[in-house]
């Protein structure tokens, strides 16, 4: 099956979708041939459990009205809808707005995710919560949910990350959580992710695993992108409030795909809107140092989902390389991998260095310091921009007629000493110096 | 799935549910022995095999070293993590069941997670097993929910296909789980991964109890048995036992000859002493 060209995806909409049929609130277990369970026989009854539990929550109004009051008065939505002005000027002139979820409680839409999930896991009855994380973001919120909700959090973090995000070590610690540094296979993302099941199988009686991601096995992907479709609600009716129309595209950046998900399902029945996921470019997807999971990668089975995966010829999972560990994974979700088959979304690399430049015109431009990850939606948003002016140019109008919607995921301070490093903003035998140069491979 | 070959419940051609059957006709459990391919070499598992076979093993399971075992504890991490490290390749698991099989009369399976068969293909790769001689495949990562695939291989090429049950599997997917296995079903006998535990669960009696409930004639417990104390205790219930971890840390500290001495200890534990189960435990 082939992948969706880039660039493509915009006229081709899916043959279901053409004829009518709608891709929102797709239930899983399948996205086409995607999705499914592709894990061990101990944690299907876990999984059955979790189904089960979120079914009767989501069609419960108390849970809703539960979810409700804290996405307004502890995370505080609804996030922004901000129009970027001066930032558009390196977007070809189109007006761009920025969806605000760096505005959210933890900095990130990661705060959807967690409360609806330990939410869940009360409802269960369990007592304790487990996570994993790359850069700390998800960490961090599981950590939070779990402190506000009572509920004892263990995260799992590869050892290499702990060292090089050892404050959000720190801030995990904080909020009462313990962190597992994990040292098995290549001791990133997918390794603690590997650790957390291992866990999960021998404590599930009283252990929720809190996933960060709208990836893993059903009821996952479905459920995630549940807790994060309200990103592009508020999107679709600020826009509409704002301009008066919908957008003619729409950018997000894509690890697993959770916040993509998640404003992407407000508009997958919109057929004039065009949608973007742009994934981890790393050096360049010819040097084979990516995160381009979609574009490069071959379906299979990890962590219990069939989607694209980057794999070598014995299937075995290759490392993937970013600046931004939260893009950092060599999976991604299965509705994304659904969603490029079937060309109603174009997925795309940006390079590190594309998305460093995205992250310096921001600060720039709007006074925002936005996540690395945010910044490969920013990086795409421009070329997305660029194009739809020539567009307009072509067809006589003005490229101020067009209109993006760019999903800033999640705010830019946990960033801070890899972007000095990147910048070279830092005296050579400072701390942070120190700090950045172990921060990433750059 | 084909019923009338579910679990063994009649009649079939397949090799684990031969090697297991004639074990239960000398009135003793069946011993099942786990090797990591290429661990630390493919050779060196040939020869660990064969010395499985020849102290006592009815069953050999041949693990395909894989980047993300989630059912693995860390010796057999560690173990397959060597192999990677030292170059192994999925097709090399067929050098390694064609070396064993050639030279012994053992059942020899693959333990395999489920990607690296998806990557070269099931039909291929149960092809290229049952060419090497291989009995059929253990799948601790694929459940009979997502096997049409494997269905249609391992009718095609007669292989036996062993899923997992486990003390957290309704009476439900027990009964789905059974009848989708051919060979023997495989008890999961605690709530966990791979390793030496110094006791063997309570679970795992009652995993075995619901699986036979359930109809399948031959049930083997693994996870956690290290000792022929152990296999002593699990032989009064189930058809055979399965030993991994021990074996692959015997592998690592004392290489062929320590896999040929633990296998010969073991194995004084599978006879069945009526009623007596698990006096030396």
């Amino acid at each position: 099956m082939a992948h969706a060209p880039s660039g493509n995806a915009d006229n081709n909409a899916t043959d279901a979708f053409l004829q009518g049929g709608s891709l929102r609130h797709a239930p899983g277990p399948y996205f086409g041939s995607f999705g499914g369970r592709w894990m061990p026989e101990s944690l299907i009854a876990a999984l059955d459990e979790l189904e089960e539990t979120f079914d009767k929550a989501r069609n419960d109004p108390d849970f809703r009205a539960q979810i409700a009051d804290l996405n307004k008065n502890y995370s505080g939505r609804p996030s922004l809808l901000t129009e970027a002005k001066r930032f558009s000027e390196h977007a070809g002139g189109v007006r761009v707005f920025l969806k605000r979820e760096d505005l959210n409680h933890t900095g990130s839409h990661k705060i959807n995710n967690v409360l609806g999930q330990a939410l869940l896991a009360k409802r269960m009855g369990k007592t304790r919560i487990i996570a994993e994380t790359g850069a700390g973001q998800h960490g961090v919120a599981s950590a939070t949910a779990a402190a506000l909700l009572g509920l004892e959090c263990v995260v799992y973090m590869g050892a290499e990350d702990c060292r090089r995000q050892a404050l959000n070590v720190a801030r995990m610690e904080l909020l009462g959580a313990t962190v597992i540094p994990v040292t098995s296979g290549s001791q990133t993302l997918k390794d603690a992710i590997n650790d957390a099941l291992r866990d999960w199988v021998a404590n599930v009686s009283n252990t929720h695993y809190l996933l960060g991601t709208a990836a893993g096995a059903h009821p996952f992907p479905a459920m995630v992108r549940y807790f994060h479709e309200v990103i592009g609600e508020e999107a679709r009716a600020q826009i509409l409030e704002q301009v008066g129309r919908l957008p003619d595209a729409v950018c997000a950046c894509i690890g697993g795909g959770s916040n993509a998900i998640g404003i992407f399902h407000g508009f997958l029945d919109d057929p004039s809107v065009r949608i973007y996921g742009f994934e981890a470019g790393g050096d360049g997807v010819e040097t084979g140092r990516h995160a381009a999971t979609i574009t490069l990668g071959k379906p299979g089975v990890l962590h219990g989902a069939r989607s694209y995966l980057m794999q070598d010829d014995d299937g075995q999972t290759i490392e993937s390389h970013s600046i931004s560990a939260g893009l950092d994974y060599p999976g991604v979700g299965p509705e994304h991998s659904y969603l490029s088959d079937i060309g109603r979304v174009s997925y795309e690399p940006i390079t590190d260095s594309e998305a460093m430049e995205a992250f310096r015109i921001l600060c720039r431009t709007e006074g925002i310091i936005p996540a690395i990850e945010s910044a490969h939606a920013l990086a795409g948003g421009i070329k997305v921009g660029q194009r739809l002016a020539a567009e307009a140019a072509e067809s006589g109008g003005t490229a101020a007629d067009k209109i993006i919607i760019i999903n800033l995921s999640g705010r830019g301070d946990k960033d801070v000493a890899t972007a000095a490093e990147w910048f070279d903003l830092l005296d050579k035998d400072s701390a942070e110096s120190e700090i950045g140069k172990e921060g990433e491979q750059l | 799935m084909s019923s009338a070959q579910a679990a063994g419940k009649a009649q079939t051609t397949s090799k684990s549910a031969a090697a297991i059957d004639k074990a239960r006709a000398e009135g003793r459990a069946a011993l099942i022995g786990y090797l990591p391919a290429g661990y630390p070499t493919v050779e060196q598992t040939i020869a660990a095999g064969i010395a499985l076979a020849e102290n006592g093993a009815d069953l050999i399971e041949i693990g395909i070293p894989y980047s993300d075992p989630v059912m693995d504890g860390q010796v057999i991490q560690a173990a397959t993590t060597e192999a990677l490290a030292n170059g192994f390749h999925v097709r090399q698991v067929f050098d390694v069941v064609e070396g064993i099989t050639s030279k012994t009369d053992a059942a020899v399976l693959v333990m395999t997670y489920w990607n690296p068969v998806v990557r070269m293909g099931v039909d291929e790769f149960s092809r290229r097993l049952a060419e090497a001689g291989g009995a059929g495949l253990i799948t601790p990562d694929l459940i009979p929910d997502e096997a049409a695939e494997w269905f249609e291989a391992s009718d095609k090429y007669g292989l036996d296909r062993v899923f997992l049950v486990a003390p957290s599997s309704t009476a439900e997917r027990m009964q789905r789980t059974v009848d989708a296995s051919r060979g023997f079903v495989y008890a999961v006998s605690i709530m966990g991964v791979t390793g030496a535990r110094t006791s063997v669960s309570s679970a795992a009696k009652d995993v075995v109890s619901a699986a036979h409930a359930a109809g399948a004639e031959r049930v083997c417990v693994g996870l956690g048995v290290s000792t022929a104390g152990q296999v002593r205790e699990i032989a009064a219930y189930a058809e055979g036992v399965i030993v991994g971890t021990a074996l692959v840390a015997a592998v690592r500290d004392g290489g062929v000859d320590a896999v040929a001495a633990l296998t010969k200890d073991l194995s004084t534990g599978l006879a069945r002493e009526t009623g007596h189960a698990g006096e030396e435990a």
